[in-house]
């Protein structure tokens, strides 16, 4: 129905100026944009380029080519990812005027457990509230019942097309520069040439490979395979097993940088983040007693929809070229945590340079470039919070410290539970991981987290907080 | 609530926001009404009723004032908090991500002049209809 709903743009008899703007590396009336790449990315991206150029009662023409089908349950129509819609952007979204409605969210979180060999710990959201939005990025697993919830991929497309995009369901098998413009041939056989070619397909597609052989300095990302596993639970067992909260696992298992279950209306997804995962880190990590807990006593955890998809560990060095630029996973993500949040921010930060600024490589450097590296500044604190995180879980003292003081956290006022608020920014993306890191070095986090491991030498107690 | 709904459930005619608290934050609504209202003389007052999809408390954001109105629940409804900080830290970084509150704002101020010029013709005509008795002439 949406699907050629498209803009009712108006072609323009151009004038001189607007004839000189097209011409020139700037966007102006008439100027003609592709995105090659219809998911979060893509489709934020499209919107607020529209939104920015409407605001200056400028008349562009995006054009957005996605062939999957979002509203198609099963692999067809999903972008695979854990789907958490962090509370950052949750909060950003809301005040940018963007609804989250339910059904699009597949459960409100109100809280993260925190499960570690030497017990369970839960850290509740500020004010109580659901601030994390646990989605489907498709139409849902293999074998659902897709119709029973819209996917967060599909919705954002929608919000795009309502905006005036259009919307092309055909794959672009090339990409060439004709007359300095980049010249896109789709699998339907049509050529068409842009004056903008917004590059947001991800990694996990051979669609980069066209712009790695055009010779124009894009380097793709650095990735890790990671694992995802959707099962099938109900929701009662759903509501009963997992609730309202995010399961953090926070075990010695080689090669597993983060684990965790995220709790869906129906589903429940497993998601494992490390170097090379395999299906027998899998295998041990299914069967610690800390995660067997998390579902009923028989259900069979082989039977679930499964993906290997792969994740940013470092981005391009140069996501942008002549007319060209790069955005979300293809481009600059966060490391490990908040992919979507990164693809907003990133698109929001590339529809800016290119309404006001220009679209040349040089206007991408000035304008779009500072944000990317920024991006990667914070990934590098990034990498340093996951390796102290690795060694805090390679010691069963310092998983005790860990829990031990989040536990005696629980009780104090906000601003006094650092590790609680740590972990917890740790956990949803919210915080920058330069932010988390300078909390960390704070003295008197570092003091009271010296007398917890001091105390956690001493006494062996399994510690228990994890009632619903 | 539903499984798929963020934020927090008020019940009908709870009080969201206390006139004159000190306010951290904005309240996006997510589902349902609520109604905006002064405390004046002892008689409240109601300035406005909202819906899904607006916003209320943003003053707070942006001054160092206390709340200028009460918000109270109609029927359940329940609102998405955006902290203060985190709302002007984004803020900083993009400051477009403000447009949409400062067009609500704008829109706000239209509504409040029409109210104020239709306020203002009403007493004019009231004090041209007064009787001679007022007009200083009897």
């Amino acid at each position: 129905m949406h699907k050629n709903a498209g803009s009712d743009f108006l072609v323009h008899k151009l004038t001189a100026t607007e004839r000189k703007s097209v011409r020139s590396k700037t966007l102006g009336n008439g100027s003609r944009v592709a995105v090659i790449g219809g998911g979060p990315a893509g489709s934020f991206f499209s919107y607020f380029l529209l939104d920015l150029a409407q605001r200056i009662d400028m008349h562009i023409q995006v054009e957005i080519y996605e062939p999957r089908d979002f509203f198609t349950p099963g692999p067809k129509g999903c972008n695979m990812c854990g789907g958490i819609i962090s509370e950052s952007l949750v909060q950003t979204l809301a005040a940018e005027g963007i609804p989250l409605p339910s059904g699009v969210i597949q459960r409100g979180i109100d809280s993260y457990l925190l499960h570690t060999d030497t017990g369970s710990v839960r850290i509740e959201t500020p004010l109580n509230e659901k601030r994390i939005g646990a989605v489907h990025r498709g139409a849902g697993p293999k074998d659902s019942e897709g119709t029973k919830w819209g996917g967060f991929d599909g919705y954002l497309q929608i919000l795009a097309i309502e905006k005036g995009a259009q919307l092309h369901q055909t794959r672009v098998e090339d990409v060439t520069f004709s007359d300095g413009y980049p010249t896109l041939r789709s699998s339907n056989g049509q050529t068409k040439s842009y004056d903008l070619l917004a590059i947001t397909s991800g990694v996990n597609t051979n669609t980069l490979k066209i712009f790695q052989n055009l010779n124009i300095g894009y380097d793709p990302p650095k990735t890790t395979r990671t694992l995802i596993r959707e099962y099938y639970l109900g929701q009662k067992n759903v509501d009963d097993f997992i609730g309202t909260s995010m399961h953090v696992f926070l075990l010695d298992i080689p090669r597993i940088k983060f684990a965790a279950l995220i709790p869906k209306e129906d589903y429940v997804t497993l998601c494992l983040l490390g170097d090379d995962l395999d299906e027998t880190t899998l295998q041990i990590f299914l069967n610690c007693p800390q995660v067997r807990q998390c579902f009923p006593p028989d259900f069979d955890l082989q039977n679930s929809c499964k993906c290997l998809p792969r994740m940013v560990t470092k981005g391009s060095s140069q996501p942008y070229a002549d007319r060209m630029i790069f955005i979300g996973d293809c481009g600059v993500s966060r490391l490990y945590k908040d992919g979507i949040g990164a693809a907003y921010r990133c698109a929001k930060a590339a529809a800016t340079a290119c309404i006001f600024e220009g679209i040349s490589k040089d206007d991408f450097k000035q304008y779009y470039w500072p944000f990317c590296k920024s991006m990667h500044r914070d990934n590098k604190f990034g990498k340093l919070v996951f390796a102290v995180t690795h060694l805090l879980r390679k010691r069963l003292f310092t998983r005790r410290a860990v829990t031990r003081m989040v536990l005696s956290e629980q009780n104090k006022e906000g601003k006094h539970r650092i590790m609680s608020t740590v972990l917890w920014d740790m956990f949803t993306g919210s915080a920058s991981y330069k932010d988390i890191f300078l909390l960390t070095l704070q003295p008197i986090f570092l003091i009271s987290f010296f007398q917890h491991i001091i105390s956690a030498l001493w006494n062996g107690t399994i510690y228990n907080n994890s009632m619903r | 609530m539903k499984s798929g709904e963020l934020g927090k459930t008020f019940q009908d005619g709870e009080i969201i926001i206390h006139q004159n608290d000190v306010g951290e934050c904005m309240f996006v609504i997510q589902s349902g009404q609520v109604e905006i209202f002064q405390n004046k003389n002892k008689r409240e007052v109601r300035l406005a009723t909202l819906k899904s999809g607006d916003f209320f408390g943003e003053m707070a954001i942006f001054d160092h004032e206390v709340r200028s109105a009460s918000v109270r629940a109609l029927g359940e409804v329940r609102v998405l908090t955006v902290d203060k900080k985190n709302f002007l830290k984004r803020v900083h970084e993009d400051p477009s991500l403000a447009y949409h509150i400062v067009q609500t704002m704008s829109q706000r101020i239209r509504h409040l002049d029409a109210q104020n010029t239709r306020i203002k013709a009403a007493d004019r005509r009231n004090w041209d209809k007064r009787p001679e008795v007022y007009n200083g002439r009897n």
